[in-house]
């Protein structure tokens, strides 16, 4: 092979660079999904919607809570699941049952490198 | 024909995805044997394809010269020159810099247009090098991002990526501008194939299936993040990652169809990738036009596997004939020794004071 010295050390760096998850692992606890804490359940049944429901959509809610009430002015949400009038608010009905924020958002969200702007306005309970 | 061919080619490989992955339910196949064949196939592939691109000789300099040489006659002094005609290493390296992170040559491109007349004219044409910019930063953009799923915990640098690429905060979750930009880009792209006659004319399967291939990956890509129907369960998403990369592969219950036609489009790439002309990733680094530096009236190149062949200069020649050579009156470089000197000399003297006469 002509230009050895060149090809061979940019081949390496180029393996090193495409197989970097690999090796930046080595050496680290087997990951597991983060446990989360949640609400008793025999206090709480199920969250304002399904779990699946929550799961996908929680962030489009909040955007949309923080638009009618902030902007609009209404506070109450109509959960179908729960055949009840839920306040618009992170703080007073997320948090009421959610309430620690390490234990519960924080998890998914750092796992997955998610920074919501949520805590630029709102204090954590 | 051609495009629709590919188009064909890719709809065909989601729809392999969807049956096998979300009807038959073989997650294990599309979320980790063929993955792993695809880093495989990838790496091996690539390694290979350069190597054999190695064993090809260059033995002279054949450098694009896009400038005056540098040394060539003191009037030329544009210092650019250095970069688009260079004579140094340094300079070689400055034009593969440029050329690999700002695409220098394709700044170049022109477009010839038919004026009335008839005129012919050649004018500068930006877009291509302004989108096939775009593409190719927020492709690399995206890729370095998706790191987030692959390490654990996310070094600062891909948390800084992603709050970067997401910064306008629009849409929940928030826009990553990249997508946006690429597929600005690859739209951009595929429209020159299809609407330009001339490049319409060229384009083959192999230019459109890459495009419409990674078309599909951004497209799923951002239905999982956007859409309501098609998104995916992000924590069994990382859980199939980690796996893969610790090798301990497990397929985690809970993620939607379109994570496994995302994943078996990007597995699709990364094996035809090695095959294809998408190998410029590696080829630019070795295009002989332009990594080599345009010293051949500096230094002399000798083709390695030259024959050895037996020279006769000009010096031998002379040796040889000297005697013969000044009998008949031509010039000579060395005059001869045992003659004495004077009579050439005079001989030489006398005919030049025939000439002035």
């Amino acid at each position: 092979m002509y230009d050895a010295k060149k090809i061979i050390p940019g081949l390496i760096i180029f393996a090193l660079f495409f197989t970097f998850p690999f090796w930046f692992n080595l050496g680290t606890a087997a990951y597991t999904t983060p446990e989360l804490e949640l609400p008793d359940p025999e206090e709480h049944e199920h969250c304002i919607e399904s779990t699946e429901y929550m799961r996908a959509e929680h962030m489009a809610m909040l955007d949309e809570w923080r638009d009618i009430y902030v902007r609009d002015g209404y506070q109450e949400y109509w959960s179908e699941l729960n055949q009840e009038y839920f306040l618009t608010s992170l703080t007073k009905t997320c948090m009421d049952c959610h309430s620690d924020k390490e234990k519960f958002c924080d998890r998914c969200h750092e796992a997955t490198a998610v920074d919501p702007y949520c805590w630029d306005c709102h204090i954590e309970p | 024909m051609k495009a629709i061919y590919s188009l064909i080619l890719v709809v065909a490989l989601i729809l392999i995805a969807i049956v096998g992955a979300g009807l038959l339910g073989i997650g294990y196949l599309f979320g980790v044997i063929i993955p792993y064949l695809a880093v495989l196939v990838f790496v091996v592939g690539f390694v290979v394809r350069v190597v054999s691109w190695g064993r090809s000789p260059v033995p002279f300099r054949i450098p694009t010269t896009c400038g005056q040489a540098r040394k060539s006659l003191p009037m030329f002094k544009d210092k650019w020159n250095r970069l688009d005609n260079p004579g140094t290493k340094l300079g070689v390296v400055g034009r593969m810099f440029f050329e690999i992170v700002l695409f220098r040559s394709l700044f170049r491109n022109t477009r010839v247009e038919m004026h009335q007349g008839p005129h012919i004219a050649y004018s500068s044409s930006k877009w291509l090098w302004l989108f096939a910019l775009m593409f190719h930063f927020t492709f690399l953009l995206i890729f370095l991002r998706h790191m987030r799923f692959f390490t654990e915990p996310v070094p600062g640098v891909f948390v800084m990526m992603d709050q970067m690429d997401s910064m306008f905060q629009i849409l929940t979750p928030a826009l990553y501008l990249s997508s946006v930009l690429i597929l600005v880009a690859l739209g951009y792209l595929l429209l020159r194939r299809l609407l330009v006659p001339t490049v319409r004319y060229i384009s083959q399967p192999a230019d459109y299936f890459p495009l419409f291939l990674i078309i599909g990956i951004v497209i799923s890509g951002m239905l999982m993040r956007y859409i309501g129907v098609f998104k995916t369960d992000l924590m069994p998403v990382k859980e199939l990652a980690m796996g893969l990369v610790q090798f301990s592969p497990t397929v985690p219950d809970g993620i939607g169809t379109t994570f496994y036609v995302h994943l078996f489009l990007v597995s699709v790439l990364l094996i035809y990738f090695p095959f294809s002309k998408l190998m410029h990733l590696g080829g630019v680094f070795l295009s002989p036009t332009r990594n080599l530096p345009n010293d051949s009236r500096e230094k002399r190149h000798v083709n390695p596997w030259n024959y050895p062949v037996k020279f006769h200069t000009y010096e031998a020649y002379e040796d040889e004939n000297r005697k013969a050579m000044v009998e008949a009156g031509l010039p000579v470089e060395k005059p001869l020794e045992e003659e004495t000197e004077e009579t050439s000399g005079e001989e030489a003297s006398d005919d030049n004071a025939e000439k002035k006469e």
